[in-house]
């Protein structure tokens, strides 16, 4: 394939109508979250051939964690390829692709590097269409692990969504489970604007319950590790009710849907658990229905607490649902302090935290 | 006890006798109602620098980055091996954008302080610096300038009104008045949106020659920045990516001596030149006097015609100063000698052109007055077409509710419930 690029074809966005008809495409075939996320760059490349990969790593070995193993082999050098370690100069380079055609997917190989990059996602990448009333566009879709409990360590672990839903022009969105890691990525992808892609490290290899000291279980049997092999999308801003209930709505995403899921079938409490998907676009419409039948709210994010993304959900259902609300909506967070090593599972907002939040909520 | 995270001075082990250090704190060498004084510099004669083959090897033309490649001589004759023999309708097109700049940035500085915008940046005694490029890139080729490089839309042949519309941020305006005047964006003439955050251009630059080169199109990029701006990483991250892949971009450093009131010690001029950056990244390095129009032109088509042939980057400073303020912000009598510009050794690049034209035979004192008033009425006759549509301020601008447009390619619930509540709060009061 390399050097070998078919001719440019524009990029035409597809109709949300058209979306929602289109059918999941091929076998369901057992997938991690690793494999649907390569899937998906795999189907979008084949798809797509202005499609590009580029990253620390990403090339020949495949990625650290693996995500675009096959792909360099299988699209060539050109559309797959190692970067220097300078995360500013692979999103600054992504913006200026985007502006010659092409739909870059660069990877920054941990959410805690991405710092050095922010002004070129910040003030480029977010506000290129809008300074340039549309003549230019930064259709990227940024590929990050975020999160913790894999003992990372400060440099290892963030969360760092809330600075970049804190911005305009630039959408954020971290799925829970292999099918909507492939889904939400395909969308992404074929997305115009620039798009922060947070995948939750921890349940790369399969759903985390929140009990550090138990053995880890793997995606298999798992009914949403059951994917497409072909093209399918899942829209940004459509939020997934991960559980029907009526006792309480606790909205999160990432890894603390599963780890939410199993601390309320511990307590065995009819909680209705509302999976975002993505955080920008917002689908406000569920939460707001959620709440309004609930009556109470619980927000779960791995995050540090003060200006999180929580802090927004806090007032937004408060701003629609407040008088529907039978109890103070509570929140349980990471700490404000850096994410700690030997006392991850201390800062981890895991089952302990949660039920305490939700005894509190039903009691209230 | 002390403190142990302020040990302070002279607490060194007992015994060692060893001096204090010195902190470096760069100083220009004329501060204001000081005299300026040039006479340091080293300026090679106008046919000193030779010229390289364009496939040549980075290592083997190092002295490049440390010369200064000229073609204009001190009797306003073209010389040496640079010179790029082009043909007198070239030159006095060349003279003709670089004076259509110069009017134009009169005219649109005193529409500032007459109060029609908000803000405004000449590009005096720099024009040579963008016409030479622009002159010497294919049309289609892609631009990412920084602020100062007005004069490559004007080479380019850009309707001036298109231009004033955006500093008036009026009706007009296709960037609906979003942007601060004079960060253009003008797609169909190959000029790239302008940010006001410094070289973040570089490495979109590289991005778009790489995704060229990829492609195998034949397009090649360039991109500009100022000497200040140099020490961002953004500028390193570029430089590096352009020599991994041998990206087929142009780097332009215009080392116009100033960035705003620090002078380029400050950007590391003390300690070697701007051009040599591109020696530690094994990229050709090429030293310009940025004032020779000829010479701009000629190291800009020899970059050109390298990176055409896959054979790599080019990293050019320009040698020039910046004859007025940094913007209409700034008073540069406040840090700088008042002299400077009248004593700059490499003298005014539309004089230098002009005097050239007319040792040629091809063009005389008279027809230049002439021109410079013809260009003055254009410039006139375009501001007011372009005033028709408003200025800053005065309520000709884009509707209220376009600021929510764009941010997005469809509007997402939350931008438009913020829109409705806007225009809901200035309908209650009455407005």
């Amino acid at each position: 394939m390399e050097g070998s690029w078919p001719v440019s074809e524009a990029i035409e966005p597809k109709a949300v109508s058209e979306i929602m008809t289109q059918d999941a495409g091929g076998d369901l075939i057992h997938m991690n979250m690793i494999q649907a996320i390569n899937s998906a760059m795999d189907v979008m490349m084949d798809r797509d051939p202005t499609v590009v990969v580029m990253g620390e790593d990403v090339g020949f070995f495949g990625g650290v964690f693996r995500a675009t193993a096959g792909l360099q082999q299988k699209y060539g050098k050109n559309r797959v390829f190692d970067t220097p370690i300078t995360e500013c100069g692979i999103i600054g380079v992504a913006v200026g692709m985007g502006a010659y055609g092409l739909r870059p997917v660069p990877e920054i190989q941990f959410a805690d590097y991405i710092y050095p990059a922010l002004d070129q996602l910040v003030s480029e990448a977010a506000r290129l269409r809008y300074r340039s009333a549309g003549e230019f566009i930064a259709p990227m879709t940024v590929r990050s692990p975020f999160g913790g409990g894999i003992f990372g360590g400060q440099t290892h672990s963030q969360s760092p969504e809330g600075i970049f839903t804190h911005c305009s022009g630039i959408k954020t969105v971290i799925p829970a489970t292999p099918y909507d890691a492939k889904g939400l990525l395909i969308a992404a992808i074929e997305d115009n604007d620039p798009t922060i892609f947070f995948e939750p490290k921890r349940i790369y290899n399969g759903p985390f319950d929140g009990h550090y000291d138990t053995p880890a279980t793997s995606w298999a049997g798992h009914a949403d590790a059951q994917v497409p092999t072909g093209y399918y999308r899942i829209p940004l801003g459509k939020a997934r009710i991960a559980r029907e209930g009526g006792a309480l709505t606790i909205l999160c995403y990432g890894t603390m849907v599963h780890v939410v899921a199993n601390t309320v079938a511990m307590l065995g409490i009819d909680a209705e658990i509302v999976d975002l998907r993505s955080l920008v676009p917002l689908d406000i419409d569920t939460i707001e229905a959620s709440v309004r039948k609930t009556g109470r709210c619980l927000i779960v994010h791995e995050a540090t607490r003060t200006s999180g993304f929580g802090a927004e959900l806090l007032s937004q259902v408060q701003e629609r649902c407040f008088y529907h609300l039978e109890a103070p909506i509570a929140r349980v967070t990471g700490f404000d302090t850096p994410y700690p090593h030997s006392l991850e599972w201390a800062y981890f907002p895991g089952p302990v935290r949660i039920r305490e939040a939700i005894n509190k909520i039903m009691k209230d | 006890m002390t403190d142990p995270h302020h040990s302070g001075a002279a607490q060194g082990e007992a015994g060692r006798n060893l001096p204090p250090l010195r902190l470096h704190v760069p100083e220009p060498p004329a501060r204001p109602g000081e005299s300026a004084d040039f006479t340091h510099f080293d300026i090679p004669a106008a046919d000193a620098a030779p010229r390289p083959d364009e496939s040549a090897q980075p290592a083997d033309i190092r002295d490049l980055a440390y010369g200064l490649v000229r073609v204009l001589d001190e009797n306003h004759a073209a010389v040496g091996q640079w010179n790029p023999k082009l043909p007198p309708e070239t030159l006095l097109r060349m003279l003709r954008a670089m004076a259509l700049t110069r009017a134009f940035d009169a005219r649109m500085f005193r529409a500032q302080r007459q109060g029609k915008t908000s803000f405004y940046m000449k590009s005096t005694g720099e024009e040579a610096v963008s016409i030479g490029a622009a002159l010497a890139l294919a049309r289609d080729d892609m631009c990412f300038p920084s602020y100062r490089q007005q004069g490559i839309l004007i080479a380019r042949d850009w309707p001036l009104i298109d231009m004033m519309n955006q500093i008036y941020s009026n009706t007009g305006d296709r960037l609906k008045g979003r942007q601060l005047p004079i960060m253009y964006s003008a797609r169909e003439a190959g000029f790239f949106s302008i940010s006001g955050n410094l070289t973040t251009q570089y490495p979109q630059a590289v991005g778009w020659a790489m995704a060229s080169a990829a492609r195998g199109d034949t397009r090649i990029a360039a991109t500009w920045c100022g000497e200040g701006s140099t020490a961002e990483g953004d500028f390193h991250s570029a430089c590096t990516f352009a020599s991994v892949y041998r990206a087929p971009v142009i780097m332009n450093v215009v080392n116009n001596q100033w960035a705003i009131s620090s002078f380029s010690g400050f950007a590391g001029a003390e300690a070697t030149t701007f051009a040599a950056r591109a020696i530690g990244y094994g990229i050709a390095g090429l030293r310009v006097d940025g004032n020779d129009v000829l010479a701009v032109y000629a190291a800009t088509r020899w970059a050109a015609d390298r990176a055409r042939a896959n054979a790599g980057p080019t990293l050019i400073e320009h040698f020039t100063y910046r004859v007025e303020g940094h913007s209409t912000s700034d008073d540069p009598t406040a840090y700088r000698s008042a002299e400077e510009s009248s004593l700059w050794p490499l003298g005014d690049p539309i004089a230098r052109l002009k005097q050239h034209c007319i040792a040629l035979g091809i063009w005389d004192e008279d027809r230049h007055a002439a021109m410079d008033k013809e260009l003055a009425e254009t410039v006139r006759d375009a501001a007011r077409a372009a005033e028709k549509n408003g200025i800053l301020g005065h309520g000709l601008h884009h509707p209220m509710e376009s600021l929510f447009e764009d941010v997005f390619e469809e509007m997402p619930w939350h931008l438009k419930e913020q829109q409705q509540q806007m225009l809901d709060e200035w309908k209650a009061a009455g407005l």
